[in-house]
């Protein structure tokens, strides 16, 4: 069995200051930004706003200087990331970047890589989608078929990306995918850097349930990426991909999605003589809340000092996506409010929303299954 | 965790490892006292955990003294180590002598109250508290009673009370503590200010969160220990997905009720005041749920006998959600606090825990 404890998460006295700041630039930037959009969460696309974070230099702020980072710590990196999403902040423009692309680039990107995409990523210029599942490989993601040869000049690539999310508003791509023989299914893949405008690329949305367009299927046909691009060694992919999954999974995103709903059912509560029983639902809601962002400020601590929380990152994830779908799940159960995606009442249109997404919280990012089979070998079960 | 307390920790981790066995257990259920373990517990000091240095304690922070109560919650010890902590620390807050050997709280319901009046013969203590951790065994009773804006402690020795033993599913004493007294000035003294009956509740809640926490880590381990072990169908059931898949879930209730005794402990040093006692207690007490249903799943029918020592475990577990405020009466203070603060006022609240 691995050591699963939290570690009592890093204390930072001083963080009052920035959080105030961040506090202030939301009151003011989204002080006409409807609570129907504010649900959108971390999905809410706005490459204004995410300029204007890159501006405050809240995007890349861990990063060295260098490469246009501020060098601040993961803790204070976290008190920015939980405002915007506490707030409904629409962060979905640079999220990806700065979540994931960025730090893996900073970790094995080339000195090219890093210097000439790593400045545009923190100034909120610069936007990334993430090249891991097709049509044939979704939870089994060693088993993508599409395929990058070598050619004189660079690589040749061929095959189907899927679900990719905001690909028809990203620069570019950190595509996974096999460079090596189809029975080594680990160290035969890489990863690259793709700018997707080069030729051959093909970005197609698809309609998600309630008919919003956000994530896409991705053909290549042909498409010639330069030697420059490979990330990291070749047939690194494998390993590679795991430690993004490790940033991927870890964050405030993964128990806040349904936040704004909260809020909202706070607002029905309160303005009236509330039951015993809503207010107890509330109070359980907001106390797994609580108990989940001090795990999470722990794996973000682990983080900061260079140790693997992958497994507890997992643990927050799936614990997370539990209470995400939950939220609307009481909402339901407790007001007589009916979901309407178009309402002009606010705790309807925003139910509404919550209804028709919960269901991906617990897809996205690794499924709940997959997660728990993570959590499983992690007690020593396979 | 300093050095100290390092040390107290290990030391006690290893006294209740070696001495708390399947046996005396067992011994407990039938009300057979453990007394060379309550003796090797004083020994240590262990009573005055909560009490500072100054005023005759071991001065342990109260994070380290609620370690001290999981690592006890995960060996089922069938003392009242909490409890005693408990009174001793109310009793020095008080100003009063400490209490020599095994002590307890009351009231320890949220809706328990004892009334105290002034008369002209000394002080007047009565009431009734119900469940009562011990109320049999305990030598000396610190019985917290308000007169007004002030908080008293009134410190009672077994012979004053009356006792309807009652238990919990354990078999641990709750029992209902009668007082119809008269007290002479040496036995009550007034608290601080600001403090309450209801700081004596949050601590409690906060300590039996820590204990709650202990438990749940040792039946996991116990319980994939077991699945490990058991061989069906050709192989060991944790191979198979669909117990795999179970003991994730009950990992996850676990890292969330050891977070939640974290922030309870944490919380201990603001009594009352803290709001993450009662989001704790709360959530763990949900977590305890959850885990003891898939630990008796997972084990099968060998873990639904007397013989086999799971149910040390879970019994406890499904007592202690209980007991020092219900997760219905945590849910709905956190939810008041939450509706209070608003709609624009509910992430500031959280932020700040
Ligand atoms: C809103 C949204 C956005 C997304 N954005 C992106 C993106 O930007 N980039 C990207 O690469 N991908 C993205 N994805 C894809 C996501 O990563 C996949 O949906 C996910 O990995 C699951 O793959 P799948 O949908 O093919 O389901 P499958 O893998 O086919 O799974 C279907 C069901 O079977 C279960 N299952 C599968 N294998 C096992 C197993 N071994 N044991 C037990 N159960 C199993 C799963 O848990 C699930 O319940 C997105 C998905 C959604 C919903």
């Amino acid at each position: 069995m691995q050591d699963f404890s939290f570690p009592a998460p890093p204390t930072a006295p001083d963080t009052a200051e920035l959080r105030a700041e961040v506090r202030d630039f939301l009151a003011t930037e989204l002080a006409d930004y409807p609570a129907a959009k504010r649900i959108r969460s971390w999905s809410g696309f706005d490459a204004d706003f995410s300029r204007k974070l890159g501006q405050r230099g809240w995007i890349g702020m861990t990063w060295p200087k260098e490469y246009g980072g501020h060098e601040r710590s993961a803790i204070e990196r976290y008190v920015v990331l939980e405002e915007l999403l506490a707030a409904g902040a629409p962060v979905a423009a640079h999220w990806i970047a700065d979540r994931q692309s960025g730090p893996l680039l900073l970790k094995v990107g080339t000195e090219e890589q890093k210097r000439s995409i790593l400045p545009r990523i923190a100034a909120g210029e610069y936007f990334f989608c993430i090249g891991m599942s097709e049509p044939d490989s979704g939870s089994d993601l060693a088993a993508v078929r599409t395929r990058a040869v070598p050619v004189e000049g660079g690589w040749q690539v061929n095959g189907t990306k899927l679900w990719t999310t905001y690909a028809h508003h990203a620069h570019a791509m950190i595509l996974y995918c096999r460079t090596g023989s189809a029975d080594d299914r680990h160290g035969g893949t890489s990863q690259f850097l793709v700018d997707l405008t080069l030729p051959g690329i093909t970005i197609r949305p698809i309609a998600d349930l309630s008919g919003a367009r956000h994530f896409n299927e991705v053909v290549f046909e042909d498409v010639i990426l330069p030697h420059s691009a490979l990330i990291g060694p070749e047939g690194n992919g494998w390993a590679q991909v795991m430690s993004e999954l490790a940033y991927e999974r870890s964050g405030p995103e993964r128990f806040l999605s349904t936040f704004v709903l909260l809020v909202e059912l706070v607002r029905a509560i309160s303005g009236q003589s509330s039951s015993d029983r809503e207010v107890e639902a509330l109070g359980r809601l907001g106390g797994h809340l609580v108990v989940l962002r001090r795990l999470s400020r722990s794996v973000a601590g682990m983080l900061q000092n260079g140790s693997n929380p992958a497994l507890q990152a997992a643990v927050v994830k799936d614990l997370g996506a539990i209470v995400e779908q939950e939220i609307p799940e009481i909402v339901q159960q407790l007001l007589a409010t009916e979901p309407d995606l178009r309402s002009s009442d606010s705790l309807s249109a925003v139910l509404g929303y919550a209804i028709l997404n919960a269901p991906a919280f617990s897809l996205r990012g690794g499924t709940r299954e997959i997660l728990r089979g993570i959590i499983a070998r992690g007690l020593g079960l396979r | 965790m300093n050095e100290t307390s390092q040390i107290v920790k290990d030391t006690a981790s290893r006294l209740f490892a070696d001495r708390i066995s399947p046996k005396l257990l067992l011994e407990a259920e039938a009300g057979i006292w453990p007394a060379e373990e309550w003796a090797l517990i004083e020994e240590m000091g262990l009573p005055f955990a909560m009490v500072g240095e100054d005023d005759g304690g071991v001065g342990l922070d109260d994070v380290d003294a609620a370690t001290l109560v999981r690592v006890a919650g995960a060996e089922a010890v069938p003392l009242p180590l909490a409890e005693t902590m408990l009174a001793n620390r109310f009793l020095a807050a008080a100003g009063l002598a400490l209490a020599s050997g095994p002590a307890t709280v009351a009231p320890v319901c949220p809706e328990d109250r004892f009334s105290l009046e002034r008369g002209s013969d000394g002080w007047r203590l009565s009431g009734t508290a119900h469940r009562i951790p011990w109320g049999r065994t305990a030598q000396t009773i610190v019985v917290l009673a308000e007169m007004g804006p002030q908080c008293f402690v009134v410190r009672l020795g077994n012979e004053q009370i009356r006792v309807e033993p009652a238990q919990n599913l354990a078999i641990e004493p709750r029992d209902s503590v009668i007082v119809e007294a008269v007290l002479p000035d040496e036995a009550v003294a007034p608290l601080p200010i600001g403090w309450g009956v209801d700081d004596l509740i949050a601590m409690g809640a906060a300590l039996r969160t820590a204990a709650i926490a202990g438990a749940i880590g040792r039946v996991l381990e116990m319980t994939v220990g077991y699945a490990n072990d058991r061989v069906q169908f050709g192989r060991a059931i944790g191979k198979f997905q669909a117990v795999q898949q179970s003991l994730a879930v009950m990992a996850g209730h676990a890292a969330a009720a050891s977070g939640a005794a974290d922030l309870a402990a944490e919380g201990l040093s603001q009594r009352a005041g803290s709001m993450a006692i009662g989001i704790g207690k709360a959530r763990a007490g949900e977590a305890a749920g959850v885990v003891s249903t898939i630990a008796h799943q997972v084990h099968g029918a060998i873990g639904f006998t007397h013989e086999h020592s799971l149910h040390f475990l879970t019994k406890r577990l499904w007592s202690w959600r209980s007991e020092f405020g219900n997760e219905s009466h945590w849910n709905r203070q956190f939810g008041e606090q939450m509706a209070k603060a608003g709609a624009d006022g509910v992430w500031p609240l959280i932020a700040a825990l």
